[in-house]
């Protein structure tokens, strides 16, 4: 969609009159890879550095004001909330859950959808005669599933099966997976033309070979960059499901419903609401420059995207 | 033309069964059905009512019997009755349909006069501060989560500068109370028609028809809106059926952040109450527009674009 690389282009050529640093950030994904990696260290050891329990609320402390406010409490960075839980520690911990939730779901999104997207693009080569109808099959899933409205169809199987960890692992694998196929078909259908591919085939090499040494390292870097782009939107599907309460089941820490719980108090308390939005803003916002990014340095034609 | 339609309409049938196919399965891996239509516990039930309710469902019959006989009733508009008050579900649905419609035209108006005039402004003047704000507009819309935005502005528009109402749609509605639910859920879509109106509208501009048009001597003006915008607009267009299922999605959560009485918030409110039949009428129902709209979509685009016509 967007079209970085050219507008990249543009400014080196109008460049020396930026400053070095200026040039260095817009060539590099600095600002994005540091609070990336301030998540992912927030996610795995912030925790244990958390000031307080998560979980634990403490009623005489309700509602506390982050502390540079005139009212703050300095045990207290960003203040508590309606039943007097920190704020910061569960922030720290929403990132964890977070974390979690799209590494888990993001994998076997990638998996499936990669190995569906290989089966359509490389089905005719097993079987000349059905191979085609397979990849059409495949195909037409793959767009029924794009009309799919994730966030109602997770609000029935909430009633059905109740709010549980597992549910929401599935449903955000099935929201991964279908960014996939398409762009991965398209890359093996070149693929598989290729001298080499033929060259291997003719030597005995075996489908299963053929596939994992062959076809695969070169599908690399488009499955690289279909996942940067789609954990923002992991994240964001995360963050709306637990606002529904169809997403993480309380009392774990989620920066959905943390967001949720705020809003019934935002006259008297906006930093409950403001402060895990936030992290979500900057999270995905991240994972979307870091995604245009890889895309314009490893896969320049994705760029429709 | 004609095969085209047919085979649309096809589709649509087949994705509508498929829509039924996965609420019902949905409604029988619980084991029994009637679990989900009367909670134990909530609303208690008597044994002959039970029966009664089993044979309603036609329990004793083979399942792919069952599927048949509650596709009937629900072809004849029967989707069963809301477990809070015992009214039919469809009575429910068609109250608050007219709420949520008006939501969505207010959020596509809003979509679409700004994502497409700022897409075609920051094409023409790519790299300029005009581009910047667009694109940063864009970003925004797509990394910023509808519903905070939503709290975000309750919070700084209701609250502290007190100048929009906090939200719901009460009798004596006027012009205020859209803004803020209507940006919210347009912004998302705003961001998609923006970033696909841009590149629509470089890739033409960098055409040769348009280079030979330069060449002529005719006026920039014509050119962006006789020449270029016109092409331009196909690609958005397809965009429209997916912007309509960003708002089904975008209903939902606007209409709870704004306590907007519509469809969405109807949805809510069943997956808060566990209301098994009124969420099942609430997704049948939302697939069918979704699909209609999406074929409407099909048709100005088989018209616009001929290659879809023929091909």
């Amino acid at each position: 969609m967007a079209d970085t690389g050219v507008v990249l282009r543009r400014r080196r050529a109008i460049a020396p009159s930026w400053s070095t640093i200026g040039h260095v950030l817009r060539r590099w994904p600095i600002l994005p890879l540091f609070i990336l990696v301030i998540l992912v260290l927030t996610g795995t050891i912030g925790p244990i550095f958390a000031p307080h329990n998560p979980i634990k609320s403490t009623l005489t402390a309700r509602n506390t004001p982050p502390m540079w406010s005139s009212e703050g409490d300095n045990k207290y960075v960003l203040g508590t909330d309606h039943v007097g839980r920190d704020v910061l520690s569960r922030v720290i911990h929403g990132a964890r859950v977070s974390l979690l939730v799209t590494a888990i779901s993001l994998t076997s999104g990638l998996i499936v959808g990669t190995a569906v997207g290989v089966m359509a693009g490389y089905a005719d080569q097993i079987s000349p005669r059905f191979g085609p109808h397979i990849d059409e099959i495949l195909m037409r899933v793959v767009e029924i599933t794009f009309a799919v409205p994730i966030i109602l169809v997770a609000l029935v199987i909430v009633i059905v099966f109740g709010q549980n960890f597992g549910v929401l692992l599935g449903l955000l694998a099935f929201v991964s997976w279908n960014a996939f196929p398409r762009n991965v078909r398209a890359e093996v259908l070149t693929l598989k033309t290729k001298d080499y591919v033929a060259l291997a085939k003719v030597s005995g090499a075996s489908t299963f070979r053929i596939i994992f040494v062959h076809i695969l390292p070169g599908v690399q870097n488009t499955i690289l960059v279909i996942a940067t782009l789609r954990v923002g939107q992991l994240i964001l599907i995360e963050a709306i499901l637990s606002f529904l309460g169809a997403g993480v089941p309380p009392p774990k820490p989620a920066w959905g419903s943390m967001i949720s719980d705020g809003r019934d108090y935002l006259g008297d308390a906006w930093w409950i609401a403001f402060f895990p939005g936030m992290a979500i803003f900057l999270v995905v916002m991240a994972l979307n420059f870091l995604g245009d990014w890889m895309r314009d340095r490893f896969d320049p034609r994705l760029r429709q995207l | 033309m004609q095969r085209f339609i047919v085979r649309r309409l096809l589709y649509m049938v087949l994705s509508m069964l498929a829509a039924t196919l996965l609420v019902f399965t949905l409604s029988r891996v619980v084991g029994d059905p009637r679990l989900l239509y009367a909670q134990p516990g909530g609303y208690g039930i008597t044994t002959e009512a039970w029966e009664l309710m089993g044979k309603r469902m036609h329990l004793d019959k083979p399942v792919i019997v069952q599927y048949f006989y509650w596709l009937w009733d629900a072809l004849r508009g029967n989707l069963g009755e809301s477990l809070l008050d015992r009214k039919p579900v469809v009575k429910h649905i068609v109250a608050r349909i007219d709420n949520t419609l008006e939501l969505a035209l207010g959020g596509w108006i809003f979509a679409t006069l700004i994502g497409v005039p700022l897409g075609i402004l920051s094409a023409v003047k790519r790299g300029s501060i005009w581009d910047y704000l667009g694109r940063g507009f864009a970003l925004l819309g797509q990394t910023l989560p509808v519903f905070w935005i939503g709290i975000m502005g309750i919070l700084v528009f209701s609250v502290k500068l007190d100048l929009l109402p906090t939200g719901t749609r009460p009798d004596d509605i006027s012009i205020k109370h859209y803004i803020m639910p209507a940006i919210v859920l347009g912004w998302f879509s705003a961001a998609g028609y923006l970033r696909l109106t841009r590149s629509a509208m470089l890739d033409v501009m960098d055409s040769e028809y348009i280079k030979l048009a330069r060449a002529k001597g005719v006026n920039e003006m014509v050119i962006i809106w006789k020449h270029a915008f016109k092409n331009a607009l196909i690609v958005p267009l397809t965009f429209s059926g997916l912007i309509f299922a960003g708002f089904i999605t975008g209903a939902v959560v606007t209409e709870t952040v704004f306590a907007w009485p519509g469809l969405g918030r109807l949805a809510f409110s069943a997956a808060t109450d566990n209301d098994f039949p009124m969420m099942v009428g609430l997704v049948l129902w939302f697939t069918a527009m979704f699909l209609v709209v999406n074929f409407i979509v099909d048709l100005i685009y088989a018209y616009v674009d001929p290659r879809i016509r023929f091909g």
